[in-house]
């Protein structure tokens, strides 16, 4: 029963390459009955979202070696990585840091 | 705790995650921002103290830069050499005590024609950058990788640089800078606008021609890396500049050795790899972020807001084996994600390579592209002895027509002035190209790769030329100069 959340999502360091080149979306989550959390976030931003190449991106259930997360501008390992249950307007940063994009 | 029927509950194991404590290690105050290295969470402040720190400390230990040096910033737009810039920025406006106190210049090679870029999204590219290096208020110089094309025979050469400092010069340099007015530094570059060079179609089709007759995705990134070098170094040593800084990560650096040694390049690892790099003489090439990991660097340019311009390599979104390089990297990412300690192990091995002092001091015994010493000396019981042995066994041809193979490709690379000489002289010679015998293993192991070698830049064409002569010439006299003499010039 949770409402919808907004969400603020940008990609940097080449991630953008697979979202057409786009590095800012503001995005609604519909409301569902569990809390979002970050793990369900990758899940439908592979299937809202990315345009190309998902196992550039994700890997498994998390995110591709090498791909860093920040989380309202904190490391996501001190929010709790996947488990992190996104709130209202929160902001989640991807930045690539490899070579290739 | 390890009992036969103990249930290890679903809390403890969660508990794991929230014990990368949220204070910050350091200040214990603020709240934790940052994770650097396995478990060390920073704040906001101390993370920029220790990023600032660092970049001083490693310049400080190693007592390269002298004051008053100008010293050329490769940036080529990626994270790492713009937080290098800004770095750099930031020690120079700092209170005097702690100043840097050298002359930067930056330098930028735009190599969208080598990856195949529109004009149009270079051009926007380099407008971007432009707008990022004016507001540095340092010199700046936007060269396109084309130029390479057109460089002289020299960009090729180790010139003779300023001998081995003692130790005591450095202190004696930054004493003395000190007594005197010091004030005259960074006024000394002025910022020139030079319109942006054009680049002609023909001189990009050239290059990609370049590039493209390489067969692997592994031989042309070592081929553009190799370019992209000549064309630094050369910018700097025209522009004036004794030190090139560049901007390679820790990550990036272990990568590059492990790649280093899959490419056979294990002879010039300390070169690669180390902090300063003398391979050219009179240019010094300098990594001042080899401390940084990718990660700290990303997490400094997001937090502190420093500009910086993605822009595609060759291997950008290709599979995982593409090549050597893109599959090392892949590799040694993934295994960092689990054992966090794998680049700085890998790192600090490297710090401990050191290459042997004075063993090539001569242009005659360098590569002719990596400009690093040549390894290729097939002594009985070497490595690289078994590795001839095998590749001739492989190549079973009857006698004709291997005497033959060699004459005709000798004559069309030289353009027939050195067979002039008399056709036995270098026929009879290796059987391999006469080139080869001028390279360093991994070099010949790249222009193997290559369709034909007669699309490389006329300089390194002119300089192989020159050398095979000297060769040739000294063969030639060597009956007659006594023994011992032999070796010089």
């Amino acid at each position: 029963m949770a409402a919808p959340v907004v969400i603020h999502l940008e990609f940097g360091g080449g991630a953008e390459l697979l979202f057409n080149g786009v590095k800012d979306h503001h995005v609604t989550l519909p409301s569902q009955p569990d809390p979002w959390d970050v793990k369900q976030l990758l899940v439908w931003i592979q299937q809202n979202l990315l345009k190309e190449r998902p196992e550039l991106f994700v890997q498994g259930d998390s995110v591709r070696p090498g791909i860093l997360v920040l989380i309202n501008d904190a490391d996501w390992e001190l929010m709790g990585e996947l488990e992190y249950q996104l709130q209202d307007q929160d902001n989640v940063v991807f930045i690539s840091t490899l070579h290739g994009g | 705790m390890c009992q036969v029927e103990e249930e290890y509950h679903g809390p403890l194991l969660r508990e794991e995650l929230p014990s990368v404590s949220r204070q910050c290690v350091k200040c214990k105050e603020a709240s934790a921002a940052v994770v650097i290295r396995a478990g060390d969470a920073y704040c906001r402040g101390c993370f920029k103290d220790y990023f600032i720190h660092k970049f001083r400390a490693v310049l400080g230990k190693n007592r390269l830069i002298f004051p008053e040096e100008k010293v050329l910033l490769a940036v080529s737009g990626g994270p790492s050499s713009c937080s290098m810039l800004s770095q750099v920025q930031e020690g120079l406006s700092q209170n005097a005590h702690k100043k840097l106190r050298f002359l930067p210049g930056i330098v930028y090679i735009d190599e969208g024609g080598a990856v195949g870029q529109s004009a149009e999204h270079r051009r926007r590219t380099v407008e971007e950058l432009r707008a990022v290096f004016r507001a540095t208020g340092l010199p700046f110089l936007m060269v396109p990788l084309e130029q390479v094309l057109d460089l002289p025979s020299s960009a090729v050469l180790s010139a003779p640089g300023a001998s081995e400092q003692e130790a005591g010069a450095y202190k004696a340099a930054v004493d003395h800078f000190l007594l005197s007015d010091g004030s005259s530094g960074v006024t000394a570059g002025q910022q020139q606008e030079t319109p942006p060079p054009e680049v002609q179609e023909a001189h990009t089709h050239s290059l990609q021609r370049l590039l493209g007759s390489a067969g692997t995705l592994t031989a042309r990134e070592e081929l553009l890396s190799i370019l992209r070098q000549h064309l630094l170094v050369h910018t700097a040593r025209s522009a004036g500049y004794s030190k090139l800084m560049l901007g390679d990560s820790c990550t990036r650096l272990a990568v590059k050795l492990l790649s280093s040694i899959s490419l056979g390049r294990g002879a010039q690892l300390a070169h690669d790899t180390g902090f300063s790099d003398s391979r050219y003489g009179d240019t010094i090439l300098v990594r001042p972020m080899r401390d940084y990991s990718a990660k700290e660097i990303a997490y400094y340019n997001r937090m502190f807001s420093v500009p910086s311009v993605f822009t595609a390599g060759l291997d950008t979104k290709t599979a995982d084996k593409s090549s050597i390089q893109h599959l090392t990297e892949s590799f040694v990412i993934k295994l960092q994600a689990d054992f966090p300690s794998t680049v700085s192990t890998i790192y600090r091995t490297s710090e401990k390579l050191q290459s042997c002092k004075g063993s090539a001091s001569a242009g005659g015994d360098r590569c002719l592209l990596c400009v690093c010493a040549l390894d290729t000396a097939a002594e009985n019981a070497s490595a690289f002895s078994a590795t001839l042995i095998s590749e001739q066994l492989s190549q079973k041809k009857s006698p004709g027509e291997s005497r033959q193979a060699p004459a005709s490709q000798c004559c069309s690379i030289v353009g027939g002035e050195l067979c002039g000489n008399g056709a036995r002289g270098c026929c009879s010679s290796a059987k391999a190209p006469p080139l080869r015998s001028l390279l360093c293993y991994s070099c010949q192991l790249t222009i193997k790769d290559m369709a034909s070698e007669e699309v490389l830049p006329q300089y390194i064409l002119s300089e192989a030329e020159r050398r095979l002569r000297r060769s040739q010439l000294r063969e030639e006299i060597r009956g007659f100069l006594l023994e011992g003499e032999a070796d010089e010039g």
